[in-house]
């Protein structure tokens, strides 16, 4: 059984539906009109693109397109990171610390999947290599995005308690555990709720899809319980890294707290 | 017998301070707010980077990790930071708390279990005090340490502290806007200029 392929036509009523919904908005005066038809044209355009992409991927199977695709996903998955700070990281640090972080923690375990548990050959088949380090990056860098971001704001609002707890003689690590806990598990949650309530509330979209392109259930099923350990491990992986990296940032060899290391707020976002 | 010897100490474009509070010794620090007087206390704690070579008694500062040369200098900040739910909490072994000291400040043993969250802020300036006496500093960085105390308890506390710096032979910087009290507590004051210069503000009889 084969994908039923979609027609223009058929993404054109879909359209048509936002056509209402911005009307609907116009009439409420909600002001959302222009930034949904921003976002879906966004949304067509770049999955055009990407589906042009993966095409000559695809026939085009090497090893060096591979790299260059991961490497080029890497850095916008590492600059959204620095978009979502409230109060990021000055300088390259800043930058090296996020996408570093999800370097090691989703290309390890994307390779590890590739390698030893799904085993085809070549091991960087793009059908296979594209949308698992997809799936990884995009999981990993929500994750670190949260867990980093909770931690450079505690750390900036909870200064003068740090301080009286380093004043006591407490060490850097001993003054910000509670802190350090608290960002990892930010970071942490969304992939250990989803995991918790994946199939009961929500079928997840890539098991969705390969179920309408024709899997059947059980091997979809498979497939999404792998994809989802291996989330849940390059997440928190990721993430811990992520706050160690800041961590070490954040105070300096003698254990002062170095706030001048970050930015003043809002300034690399504005929301 | 520590004496704080503070050489070319640098932080923040200001300095070089050098300065040397023998044991038991009590200096005084006043001047207008701003002009920098809990920066210097920050600096000597080495809570901000920094320069110059600072030793108390045996204890050179760089030779030894920062957390040991905080113990050893012991400073108290305006404001006290608190950070678990109860006092006792905040103690590495509250049972050898010194009664006399709690009961000088005006508590007993039963303040162990009270609620950070309900404190006054006098209460927790006083606890705050019996928490560091308690880690037996060998030096104190007294920054406005009866700010928010009544005549009665500012008395007490004075008396506290001087006490201990006389007992223990410690150094002891004391930063104050009352001169009245320096002029109680220490031996010879120092004042420091809007510009953040250190100069003699006269003996504990000069006002």
């Amino acid at each position: 059984m084969n994908v039923k392929p979609l027609s223009p036509l058929d993404l054109a009523l879909a359209a048509s539906l936002l056509v209402l919904l911005g009307a609907l908005s116009w009439r409420l005066q909600l002001g959302l009109g222009k930034q949904l038809a921003i976002a879906a044209a966004r949304t067509t355009v770049q999955l055009l693109l990407v589906g042009q992409i993966l095409r000559l991927l695809f026939a085009h199977v090497h090893i060096g397109y591979m790299l260059l695709i991961s490497m080029v996903m890497l850095a916008a998955a590492g600059r959204e990171v620095m978009e979502r700070q409230h109060r990021s990281i000055r300088g390259f640090h800043g930058w090296l610390i996020g996408t570093g972080s999800m370097f090691i923690s989703s290309f390890t375990v994307t390779l590890l999947a590739l390698v030893v548990i799904i085993g085809k050959v070549p091991w960087y088949t793009p059908q296979y290599a594209i949308p698992l380090l997809g799936m990884l990056l995009g999981n990993t860098m929500s994750g670190v995005a949260l867990g980093m971001d909770r931690m450079t704001e505690t750390l900036w609002q909870q200064r003068r308690i740090i301080e009286q707890r380093l004043l006591l003689g407490q060490t850097a690590s001993q003054a910000v555990a509670d802190i350090r806990r608290q960002a990892i598990r930010a970071g942490m949650m969304p992939i250990i709720n989803s995991m918790a309530t994946a199939g009961l509330v929500s079928l997840p979209g890539m098991m969705t899809g390969q179920i309408l392109g024709g899997s059947s259930p059980l091997d979809a099923v498979h497939y999404q319980i792998l994809i989802m350990f291996l989330i849940c491990a390059g997440t928190g992986f990721g993430t811990v890294a992520a706050i160690l990296g800041v961590e070490r940032k954040l105070f300096d060899a003698r254990h002062r707290l170095r706030l001048d290391a970050l930015h003043a707020a809002g300034i690399s976002a504005d929301y | 017998m520590p004496d704080l010897e503070i050489e070319h100490l640098c932080f923040h474009n200001r300095g070089p301070y050098s300065l040397r509070i023998t044991s038991g010794e009590c200096v005084g620090l006043q001047g207008a707010s701003g002009a920098g007087k809990s920066l210097l206390l920050r600096a000597i704690a080495d809570l901000d980077p920094r320069t110059g070579r600072m030793q108390l008694g045996d204890i050179n500062a760089d030779a030894v990790a920062a957390p040991m040369w905080r113990r050893a200098v012991g400073m108290l900040p305006a404001e006290s930071g608190w950070w678990l739910d109860l006092v006792g909490d905040h103690f590495a072994n509250f049972d050898t708390v010194d009664a006399d000291i709690l009961a000088t400040v005006g508590f007993d043993r039963s303040v162990r279990g009270w609620q950070i969250s309900r404190l006054s802020t006098g209460e927790k300036q006083r606890l705050a005090i019996v928490r560091l006496l308690h880690q037996q500093p060998q030096c104190l960085l007294l920054d406005e340490p009866t700010a928010s105390l009544d005549q009665e308890l500012v008395a007490r506390v004075e008396d506290l502290l001087v006490t201990y710096a006389k007992t223990h032979f410690v150094p002891v910087l004391w930063v104050s806007h009352d001169p009245a009290q320096l002029a109680r507590v220490s031996g010879r004051r120092l004042c420091m200029a809007s510009d953040g210069l250190l100069v003699a503000a006269g003996g504990p009889n000069e006002r």
